[in-house]
This record gives structure tokens, C-alpha cells and sequence, in this order.
């Protein structure tokens, strides 16, 4: 793991001001951050450990925490709020039994809310590792659930 | 690619460009925006290249994609030039068909043409939409004219002229002027005259000067700016670029969310591929004139939109905000003198040089000039990114433009300037749409979102949603921000769940007063507007919330009951089959009914019945 690290911080000539963009290479090197490459980090460029918490807590696109093997991102803009996003949120949560911002125990699934996606004409939006679901009702929601393996308890296929 | 040495070099080459297009030739173009490829675009667009492929057309039919042409209403869409036939919602296998019948024998395929939702008469031709025939495209319009990762279509419709005559002919001082004189103001939401902030910088003691594109557009429901970057990034560099020369700046950043991958790629080639043309980087067009771009990514804080937090996060530090008594234009990034400029001001850029002041000025109102782009979302007919001029009403852009309200509901209101702006009710849909009409009604321009809301949306909910979200994203620096927003959303919550109190709507105002005064910045100095605009013009709805435990949009939760119009239930089933909790049932073909003890208010059967049998109370 080091020495990935060490990769990332020399693509970036090992100058401080890049910490942000080091640590987003990081984030997507291992899909979160570990301990152990923060310590890394820490030791190879120079930085305290309390800078790296702060930025690492900062800002949203950071998790300290690994992430699920289904990743789903449900838009909640404003556009998306109006249009019944709450009801899908509630949907998830319920029949995952993780909240937003969090991982299922078996790794299965990450669940997060996200500010805007900017595709409003398809709201709300269920993204699932990438791939967009367009104007979701509780209904297509439970069937986008089914296909990635989730416990759904209505009749509805359609 | 040799470096072009000098305006007459860029000259020769767009004309030698021209000149080795056929217009004639057929030509298929894709959008390939963020929002058509939300719908799966991008197999449409393999599709048409393997259909080629296999037709052994490949030299006699050309295949673009395009930024995004902002109908995003009815994509994927696709234009067939040379007649410039407009099809609209495309399935990812009509590829082979509009081949074999639009491109080669120039028929029409009728189902896949729009259609006019009022006079039902059909449209062939994208201008002839009223969607796009009542806007005014100067900046967005180029978008479905050019591949915005080729150059070369950015130099075929006369890109880069305006950077040329700026080099070759006028002033760093006069492109200022020019600026100043065409009062274009940020369009970022502030409304600044941008002419007088180039001033400022370029006037300004310190070295090096930096000039910034604030690309970090967190409002919910805008999405110009990413259209912008992703569909047409020369120009916005172009913008740039003039504008370093005019301030005298040798290094620039772009400054973009990290949420919009193919807006960093894209302008990270356009970044590339002008630093080969001679048009970045040193000596740019032989002149002695150097500058160069870099780009940031964002980490994901709305707070960093806020120009001295973006200047803390390119720095490498968290993005908390700073005093504003000194100016980013005196002391920005790195403690040096900065221009922060919003991605649609720079884009503005090139047009203003390119025509000159008088002829921009001529656009707009009276202190707003030239035209906005505006993503008008919500529950709207028509969802997309319009750009209009200045001073057209509101009701031309919802009704004319964005074509009413779905399924015939009432309108109520319109909520533009993101977080900070305000909700403004119907009696002002006739007011003219500038910077300073919309802050009279108590709202903001912000960066140019609309999101439409009918009679099923609550005012009381939408100014905790607000709130909510600048709760979460307030960076925690100020304390009247940090606390007050909070104290304010918890009574939101109250009233919302039918505990609110009298006494409520004032604590509201008077928290409010204390969060404005008290915050650095504007996230927190704006805060309250979404509660206070609602309190303003919909105070009849908080009072509904409080004194009759009642929710008149039928959605706060814990004031609404879901039950079955006996009447108009045909017993379909379709409400039992979708209820996640069994709350609905019934038997085939008889009165279905749901129990209140386990019926969690999801809505999903309201959603499902075809027969307006379920009704919320």
C-alpha cells in the first residue's frame, strides 16, 4: 500500500499544495481511506496527521470508511426533492436498513444521498456504480433493488 | 501540429478548416451531454459507428457528438445534417433505421420527430421547436455545432478570433474598457461588473497575477456551468485567456467539481490541445504575451463556490472562508492579486471582444446585459437549459419556453438562486427576469437555476430542505451560521410534524436577521432566504402547518392520511401490488382500502393508481 502511495505523491512532485488531489487519487486507488495509506501519506510528503483528518472529514468526497460492493448515489437536489426523492430515500434505507452515508455489515451495499447530478430531467436519479436510473417511483426502485441482490418485500415486477 | 505564430496563422487555418468541410455531406450528430448519456447514450452513439461500420460508409457519412443542446427534456437526441432533421427521445436501436431510411434516402421517420404538445403539428427542424425558437442562443447555441473535444470545429465556427484581435489589436487596457463599457456582470450569481473587477486586478501591486474559473457550481438543480465546460470548453478558455492579457496574468486555474468527470476531461484536452496550437502557454500567436492553465478538481463542499474558500482549497487547506475586507483582487490565491470570474462570464468573453461592447450592450435590460442561461427543472413540461435574454419575463420562460406544468397542476412557485435565492410566487410571474428586478421580490440571479413547483409541493418543506442542505454544508466557521441554521431547520421540523407554534414564525425572522449579520460569507449571509421569501408569500401555508395541523400540499408526513376514493377505485390492485408495507389491499375488482396503522406515507400508491382513487388529506 506504501508504495502506492508513494507513486501518487511523486506524480505530484511531492509539493504540498497538492495534498487535495493526492488524496482524491488515493480515494480512488482503494475506493476509500485507509488508515494505513493516510499514515503513509503522512510520513512521505510531510503533512500532520491532524491536516490530513481535517481535509479527510472536510470534504464530502472522502470516506474513511471502505465502501459497498453496489454503490448507490440517489440525487436529492432540488429538483429531484420535489420530484419524490424523500419517498425513494426512505425506500432505500428501508429495505436495505442502512442509512445514508452508510455501508450494509456484509459489504454489499453503500448508500449516500448526493447534492445534484445536473441530469434534472431525469429526476429523481438512483445512480448504482455508475449507471443511471432515471424517474424513480417506489416501484422501479424495488425492481433496481431485486436485480443487485436486496430483500424486497412488494409483489410489484413492473 | 505546428504552432500557429501568428493571427494570420490562425486566420489561414480556420479558413483552410472551412474550406475542407463539405456541408453537404451527411452527417449524424449525437448529444452527448451528461444528460442524454444519463439516458444511455452512449450505446446509441456505438450503434450508429458499428451500423456504419458494417455499411461500409465510414467516408461518406460522418458521426459527431456534440456538447449538450439543453433540450435534455426529450433525449437522447440527434440531428442528421444536411438538412438538419431533429429527432427527439431516440431508442438506442433506431440506429439502423434512421441510416437506412434518413441518411440515405432522406426520409423522415415520423415517430421520431417532435411534436408540437398544443397545435399536435409536427417540427422537423430544431430552431422550428418553440422549446429553442424562443431563446436566445449567443453563448449555448454553439454547443450543437462542435465536438467539443475537436479544436478544429472550435476554429471552423470562428473560435480563437476574438483572443486574435484582442492580441493584435487592441490594448490590454482597452479590452478592459471594452468589458466595462459592454457591463457584463458575473454570472456566478453576485452580479459584479466584471469590467471593474479585471480593473481592480489589473491595477492591483503584486506578482504574479492569477485568474480563476469558478467551475465548483454546487447549487442544486444548475447544471449551465457543466454544460458549458463540457460542451463547448475552448470557449471558456478563450475567455480566459483574454482576459489574463487584459489583467496581465501568466497563470490561471479552473476550478471544477470533481462530481463532473466529463467536464474535467474535456477541458483537460481542450487545455492540451491549445497549449499545442500556440494558443496557451508561451508566446501565445507569436506574441510575447504568456499565460497557462491548470485545473483543480473540488472535494465536494458547496462552501467552496465561495471565492476566498476556493482559494483555500487550491492551496491545499480545508475551504473555510475569510474576511472579505480585503479584496481577492488585492490579496486572493496565495495572498496575490486574483480574478474569480464564474464559467458563463468567461464564456461571454469572447463574444463581447469578438463584437464589440455596443452590440452586446444592445441585449438585456437597463443594468443587466446580454443573456443568461437558466436550467429550468422541477415540474416543468419541459426540463432543459435555456438561455434568454435579459428582462423576459418569468412566464415566458415557464409557459413559453418550458411549456407549463405537467399533467395540467396549478403553478406556484418558482425558486431561483439556489440555497441562498428565494421562492417567488405566481402574482410575479410577469416581472422581467434581471439581476436587480429578482433581489426587489426578495430572491437572487445565483448561478441560474429555475426549479418550477406546482400546488403538490410544500413551501413549509422546501424551506427545510434549504436549510437542511446548508446545514450539512455550512463549514462550521461562523457560529451564527453553524448554530442558527440548525435552530432554524429544528423548528422547520417542528411545524412540519404538526408541533409548530405561533411564536414560530417570528423566532424564524428573528434567528434568521441574527444568521445574516453574523456569517463571513455569503452561504451564511443568504441562508434564511428560502424561510423568508416562504414566510413572505406563503404564510398562510406555515400558519395551515401550525394552527390546523394541517399540510395543504398533502406532503409533510405526519400531517397527511392516505385513503381510497371509494368511488373512483376499480379495484385494479395496482395500489397493493406497489405498497412496500401492505398497507394497501383488497380484492380483484373491488374497493381496495388502506390501513393506517402500517402505512408509512411513501406515496406509492398515490403514484401507481391510474384512476385518481387515492387521496391524500
Amino acid at each position: 500500500m506504501e508504495e502506492k502511495v508513494k507513486a501518487i505523491i511523486k506524480k505530484y512532485g511531492s509539493d504540498k499544495s497538492f495534498i487535495i488531489p493526492i488524496l482524491q487519487d488515493i480515494q480512488r486507488e482503494f475506493n476509500y481511506l485507509p488508515r494505513e495509506a493516510l499514515d503513509a501519506l503522512c510520513a512521505n510528503l510531510g503533512v500532520s496527521q491532524s491536516l490530513v483528518y481535517h481535509l479527510a472529514t472536510f470534504y464530502r468526497a472522502f470516506s474513511l470508511t471502505p465502501k459497498g460492493k453496489y454503490r448507490l448515489s440517489l440525487c436529492v437536489g432540488t429538483a429531484c426533492h420535489v420530484r419524490g426523492a424523500p419517498q425513494i430515500s426512505d425506500h432505500v434505507e428501508r429495505t436495505l436498513g442502512i442509512k445514508p452515508g452508510e455501508t450494509s455489515k456484509d459489504l454489499e451495499f453503500s448508500f449516500e444521498t448526493v447534492n445534484c447530478l445536473g441530469a434534472c430531467a431525469l429526476g429523481p436519479i438512483l445512480v448504482v456504480n455508475d449507471e443511471y436510473h432515471g424517474q424513480m417511483t417506489i416501484a422501479k426502485t424495488s425492481k433496481v433493488l431485486k436485480s443487485i441482490g436486496a430483500k424486497v418485500e412488494t409483489d410489484e415486477e413492473a | 501540429m505546428k504552432k500557429l505564430k501568428s493571427a494570420k496563422d490562425l486566420a489561414s487555418l480556420q479558413d483552410a478548416l472551412r474550406k475542407g468541410r463539405d456541408p453537404k455531406k451527411p452527417c449524424i450528430v449525437i448529444c452527448a451531454g451528461t444528460g442524454c448519456l444519463a439516458y444511455g447514450t452512449q450505446k446509441l452513439i456505438d450503434n450508429f459507428r458499428s451500423e456504419i461500420a458494417k455499411q461500409k460508409l465510414e467516408g461518406t457519412v460522418d458521426v459527431r457528438t456534440s456538447g449538450c443542446h439543453g433540450f435534455c427534456e426529450r433525449g437522447p437526441l440527434v440531428v442528421i445534417h444536411p438538412k438538419g432533421i431533429f429527432y427527439q427521445r431516440v431508442k438506442l436501436d433506431d440506429a439502423a433505421e434512421i441510416i437506412a431510411k434518413t441518411v440515405l434516402k432522406d426520409e423522415v421517420i415520423d415517430r421520431l420527430v417532435y411534436r408540437d404538445p398544443v397545435t399536435k403539428e409536427k417540427i422537423l427542424h430544431e430552431h422550428d421547436v418553440p422549446f429553442y425558437k424562443k431563446q436566445t442562443r449567443l453563448i449555448f447555441g454553439m454547443n450543437g455545432q462542435i465536438d467539443p473535444t475537436s479544436i478544429d470545429d472550435y476554429l471552423a465556427i470562428g473560435g480563437y478570433s476574438a483572443l486574435a484581435k484582442a492580441l493584435a489589436g487592441m490594448k490590454p487596457e482597452g479590452v478592459v474598457e471594452e468589458i466595462i463599457k459592454a457591463n457584463l456582470r458575473g454570472r456566478g450569481g453576485g452580479g459584479f461588473p466584471t469590467g471593474w473587477k479585471w480593473d481592480s486586478t489589473r491595477k492591483a501591486k503584486g506578482e504574479p497575477k492569477y485568474v480563476i474559473c469558478n467551475a465548483d457550481e454546487g447549487d442544486p438543480g444548475a447544471y449551465m456551468d457543466r454544460s458549458l465546460l463540457e460542451g463547448n470548453p475552448h470557449a471558456v478558455l478563450e475567455g480566459m485567456i483574454i482576459g489574463a492579457y487584459a489583467i496581465g496574468s501568466s497563470k490561471g486555474y479552473i476550478y471544477v467539481r470533481n462530481e463532473y468527470p466529463l467536464a474535467v476531461s474535456n477541458i483537460t484536452r481542450a487545455i492540451d490541445t491549445a497549449r499545442e496550437y500556440g494558443l496557451l502557454g508561451d508566446g501565445i500567436l507569436g506574441t510575447g504575451f504568456s499565460f497557462d492553465v491548470a485545473i483543480n478538481r473540488g472535494g465536494g463542499a458547496f462552501v467552496c463556490g465561495e471565492s476566498s474558500a476556493l482559494f483555500a482549497s487550491i492551496e491545499g487547506r480545508a475551504g473555510e472562508p475569510r474576511q472579505k475586507y480585503v479584496h481577492a483582487t488585492d490579496r486572493g490565491l496565495y495572498d496575490k492579486p486574483t480574478c474569480l470570474n464564474n464559467v458563463e462570464t468567461w464564456a461571454n468573453v469572447p463574444l463581447i471582444v469578438d463584437k464589440g461592447a455596443d452590440w452586446y450592450a444592445k441585449i438585456g435590460t437597463e443594468n443587466s446585459k446580454g443573456t443568461k442561461i437558466f436550467s429550468l427543472v422541477g415540474k416543468i413540461n419541459n426540463t432543459g437549459l435555456v438561455e434568454v435574454p435579459m428582462g423576459i419575463t418569468l412566464r415566458e420562460i415557464v409557459f413559453g419556453i418550458g411549456g407549463g406544468i405537467p399533467k395540467g397542476r396549478k403553478f406556484k412557485a418558482i425558486q431561483t438562486g439556489g440555497p441562498s435565492g428565494g421562492c417567488i410566487p405566481e402574482q410575479f410571474l410577469d416581472m422581467p427576469v434581471d439581476f436587480d428586478e429578482l433581489a426587489k421580490v426578495g430572491s437572487m440571479m445565483g448561478s441560474g437555476g429555475m426549479i418550477v413547483m406546482d400546488d403538490r409541493s410544500c413551501m413549509v418543506d422546501v424551506a427545510k430542505y434549504f436549510l437542511k442542505f446548508l446545514e450539512e454544508e455550512s463549514c462550521g466557521k461562523c457560529t451564527p451560521c453553524r448554530e442558527g441554521v440548525k435552530q432554524m431547520r429544528i423548528i422547520l421540523d417542528r411545524i412540519t410534524e404538526g408541533k409548530g407554534e405561533e411564536s414560530d414564525i417570528e423566532a424564524l425572522e428573528w434567528i434568521g436577521a441574527g444568521v445574516v449579520d453574523g456569517s463571513l460569507c455569503a452561504l451564511g449571509g443568504s441562508a434564511p432566504n428560502p424561510v423568508l421569501t416562504t414566510i413572505r408569500y406563503f404564510r398562510d401555508e406555515y400558519l395551515a402547518h401550525i394552527r390546523d395541523k394541517k399540510c395543504p400540499a398533502g406532503v409533510c408526513k405526519a400531517l397527511v392520511a392516505y385513503s381510497v376514493v371509494k368511488d373512483n377505485c376499480t379495484g385494479c390492485t395496482a395500489c397493493a401490488r406497489v405498497c412496500p408495507t401492505k398497507a394497501a389491499t383488497g380484492e380483484k375488482k373491488k374497493v381496495h382500502t388502506i390501513d393506517q396503522e402500517t402505512c408509512i406515507k411513501c406515496g406509492a400508491c398515490y403514484d401507481a393508481c391510474k384512476f385518481d382513487a387515492i387521496q391524500v388529506k
